[in-house]
């Protein structure tokens, strides 16, 4: 059990041929970045069951997620969480805090007296930087945007996961609390072994918290491996274009310095041949046949010709120059 | 310059079961035609509450309390409702945080942002309207064939760059864009970015960014001011705030950016934002300030314009004190700072 796969899956369309791999006795954070529309909330919605695969499969601790039924299914449920990125949808307006917070502990069976469960929901609001007294009792509304948003990480750590799909969990707060809320999932991560997916298009904390990176673009991986190699010295064009994208806090950098071609390019639609063609300074007539993932390093490959004199590597495989 | 935006002294308060929350405290500000600031501040320290209050959409249990804002000669704050109703849009715009997801799903964009525009003028022809439509969609980079789409068929990028084509139909002397980007890739954001910065060209408007990350403010503002608990601790322009930022509160916000240089160190504030039921006496950022004095904790320290030009509200600048006395300060400043509390979590599994 501790050896198996704590997760891995395939898919199309929405993504396309991604396989990923976290060991539970190897908890890491690997970062999911890529732009709105590239499957990162799919991918998501895939590995928590919501949706599931037109081919391909999730695998729980060895068990395909769609197969869990009864005790397993509800084992599930608690040892994967999610933190989603809209603070604004998932409320019901008509629940207060309380409600949102002690219907999990109730549902899991995460506290034996109504004290230990005030107690719980104490220690996680505070550690999200919110007041308990202040803010238990009141409706999603008398709240703002990231006062949301740190509800929804706070019913997370309430649940202590095994795995934690974070989508973009602190996009609406300030440096400092973001910093503070990236150390408490590290921390969760470190002390009690919870696995992480970090799901961004902030590639600054990508780089701060997580272990390893996939870049996804229009569901494809273009290029993923250790986060420092990735971040530091990207090789495939739209990394390039990401990280050059990055406003940095930093008079001296003008931010982007490449042109962003193709603007419209959400609309068109490209079937085959590597999904950053349109879009791609060094499209080459070879591009209209999709690239296979070259391995660059131990820790790096990319899905661009561009690096086509280095071995390639089966997608399956992706996981293995992943560092954790 | 004759400034195109005024705020005087405004003041919102909640009423909550718990109590009256002040959520704005005394706030003032102006900004000049062309001019862009950034508002940026812990989060729930008042910055859509301010946004909001601007445009007097405020909504129980919540009132203005106080205040002023004047737009471009007019006082909204002594409007009436409807004719208020009109100065929505045309004088002062704004896109609410979380904007692109409150696209009602089953109407067609142009619908919405002709419905918009009727709100406001109801004598234009359906084609002069349709036609203002089309206009603001193509200046922010739309084609004409959006209006005719439903929301589920735009991209997130998009749909934020519709919310701005309804927020300019009218050719607003203000824009407020709260958040505009926080749900966006840093592509899109770049877009969304731009297409803002040439729409504010074209119409010659004041803009006010309202958001946490503090590189789109280091690239696209030119003034930044810094609330905390509902009052502005600083408003400097864009250069002093990231070379030298004077409110220890704006200097601990500074400090805490990531940046690829130091990995792995993250330096939030410790301590918790105060509640806005019990604002602490006088500094509201006293109990979590390393130079607290005396006098922090029992006078409120006004934002005051500094010699230089800053504006800053710290009783560390406050005048009474020597120049030897603010040289030492400023001594005090290098020192702590020089040692941050770093955190080292490079060691990782
Ligand atoms: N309708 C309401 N009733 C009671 N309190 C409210 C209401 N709306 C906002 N508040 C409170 O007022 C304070 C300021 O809220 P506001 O939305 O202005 O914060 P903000 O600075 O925009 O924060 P964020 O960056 O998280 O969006 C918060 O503490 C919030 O909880
Ligand atoms: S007024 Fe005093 S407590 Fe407030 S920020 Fe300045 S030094 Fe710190
Ligand atoms: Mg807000």
């Amino acid at each position: 059990m501790y050896t198996r796969g704590l997760l891995s899956k395939t898919s199309t369309t929405a993504l396309n041929d991604v396989s990923l791999k976290l060991d539970e006795s190897e908890p890491t954070i690997l970062t999911v970045a890529g732009e709105s529309g590239s499957g990162k909330t799919t991918l998501a919605m895939l590995m928590l069951g919501f949706i599931a695969p037109s081919s391909g499969q999730i695998l729980y601790k060895g068990q395909d997620i769609s197969r869990l039924r009864g005790a397993d299914r509800m084992t599930f449920r608690r040892e994967v969480q999610a933190v989603f990125q809209d603070p604004f949808a998932v409320f019901n307006p008509f629940y207060t805090v309380d409600h949102l917070l002690t219907v999990p502990i109730q549902r899991f069976k995460l506290a034996k007296s109504k004290r230990e469960a005030r107690d719980k929901m104490e220690e996680a609001l505070t550690a999200v930087g919110l007041r308990p007294e202040d803010i238990l009792g009141r409706f999603p509304h008398q709240l703002s945007g990231g006062q949301r948003q740190r509800i929804n990480v706070a019913r997370a750590l309430l649940l202590r996961p095994r795995l934690l799909i974070a989508d973009e969990p602190v996009s609406m707060v300030d440096a400092s609390l973001r910093a503070n809320i990236l150390e408490t999932l590290r921390s969760l991560q470190k002390n009690y072994g919870v696995s992480i997916v970090y799901i961004t298009h902030d590639l600054t904390t990508a780089y701060h918290i997580a272990k390893s990176i996939v870049v996804l673009y229009r569901g494809a991986v273009m290029e993923a491996g250790d986060v420092d190699t990735v971040i530091k010295r990207p090789q495939h064009p739209y990394t390039q274009l990401l990280i050059d994208s990055i406003p940095w806090p930093d008079l001296s950098r003008r931010w982007g310095e490449t042109d962003i071609k193709a603007r419209e390019a959400e609309h068109q639609e490209i079937t085959t041949g590597c999904k950053f063609y349109p879009r791609c300074p060094f499209a080459m007539e070879k591009c209209t046949v999709a690239p296979p993932l070259f391995q660059l390093g131990t820790h790096q490959a990319a899905s661009c010709y561009l690096q086509d004199q280095h071995p390639t590597i089966p997608s399956e495989h992706l996981w293995k120059l992943l560092p954790v | 310059m004759k400034p195109v935006l005024q705020v005087l002294n405004l003041l919102v308060t909640y009423y909550t079961d718990a109590g009256r929350a002040k959520a704005l405290d005394d706030v003032s500000l102006t900004l000049n035609a062309g001019e862009k600031l950034g508002l940026v501040g812990e989060s729930g320290s008042g910055k859509s509450t301010m946004a909001l209050a601007m445009m007097r959409m405020i909504k129980p249990p919540g009132r203005i309390e106080g205040g002023q804002v004047i737009v471009d000669g007019t006082e909204l704050t002594k409007l009436s409702d409807e004719e208020m109703l009109k100065a929505r849009l045309s004088k002062i715009a704004y896109i609410p945080q979380g904007a692109m997801n409150s696209l009602n799903p089953v109407l067609r964009i142009g619908r919405q942002m002709v419905d918009a525009i009727k709100a406001h003028d109801d004598e234009a022809s359906r084609r002069t309207i349709e036609e203002r439509c089309m206009e603001a969609l193509e200046s922010v980079d739309l084609k004409r064939s959006v209006f005719k789409m439903y929301p589920h068929e735009l991209s997130g990028g998009m749909k934020q760059r519709v919310c701005i084509a309804i927020g300019i139909l009218l050719n607003p002397k203000v824009i407020i864009a709260d958040e505009p980007t926080s749900a966006l890739d840093v592509v899109t954001q770049r877009q969304v970015m731009e297409t803002i910065d040439r729409v504010q060209e074209q119409l010659g408007a004041a803009v006010i960014l309202i958001g946490h990350d503090m590189g789109l403010m280091a690239q696209f503002v030119d003034k930044v001011a810094v609330m905390y608990a509902g009052r502005l601790a600083e408003v400097s322009i864009v250069r002093d705030m990231f070379t030298d930022p004077k409110h220890p509160y704006a200097q601990a916000l500074i400090r805490s950016l990531p940046s690829l240089e130091n990995k792995g160190v993250f330096q939030g504030i410790p301590g918790l934002a105060p509640s806005l039921l019990r604002i602490p006496s006088g500094c509201a950022f006293h109990p979590r300030c390393p130079y607290r004095m005396d006098v922090c904790t029992t006078v409120r320290p006004e934002l005051e314009t500094l010699s230089n030009g800053r504006q800053v509200a710290c009783h560390l600048y406050t005048e009474g004190l020597t120049d030897a006395g603010a040289n030492g300060i400023q001594e005090r400043h290098q020192s702590v700072y020089a040692r941050p509390a770093v955190k080292d979590i490079d060691n990782r599994t």
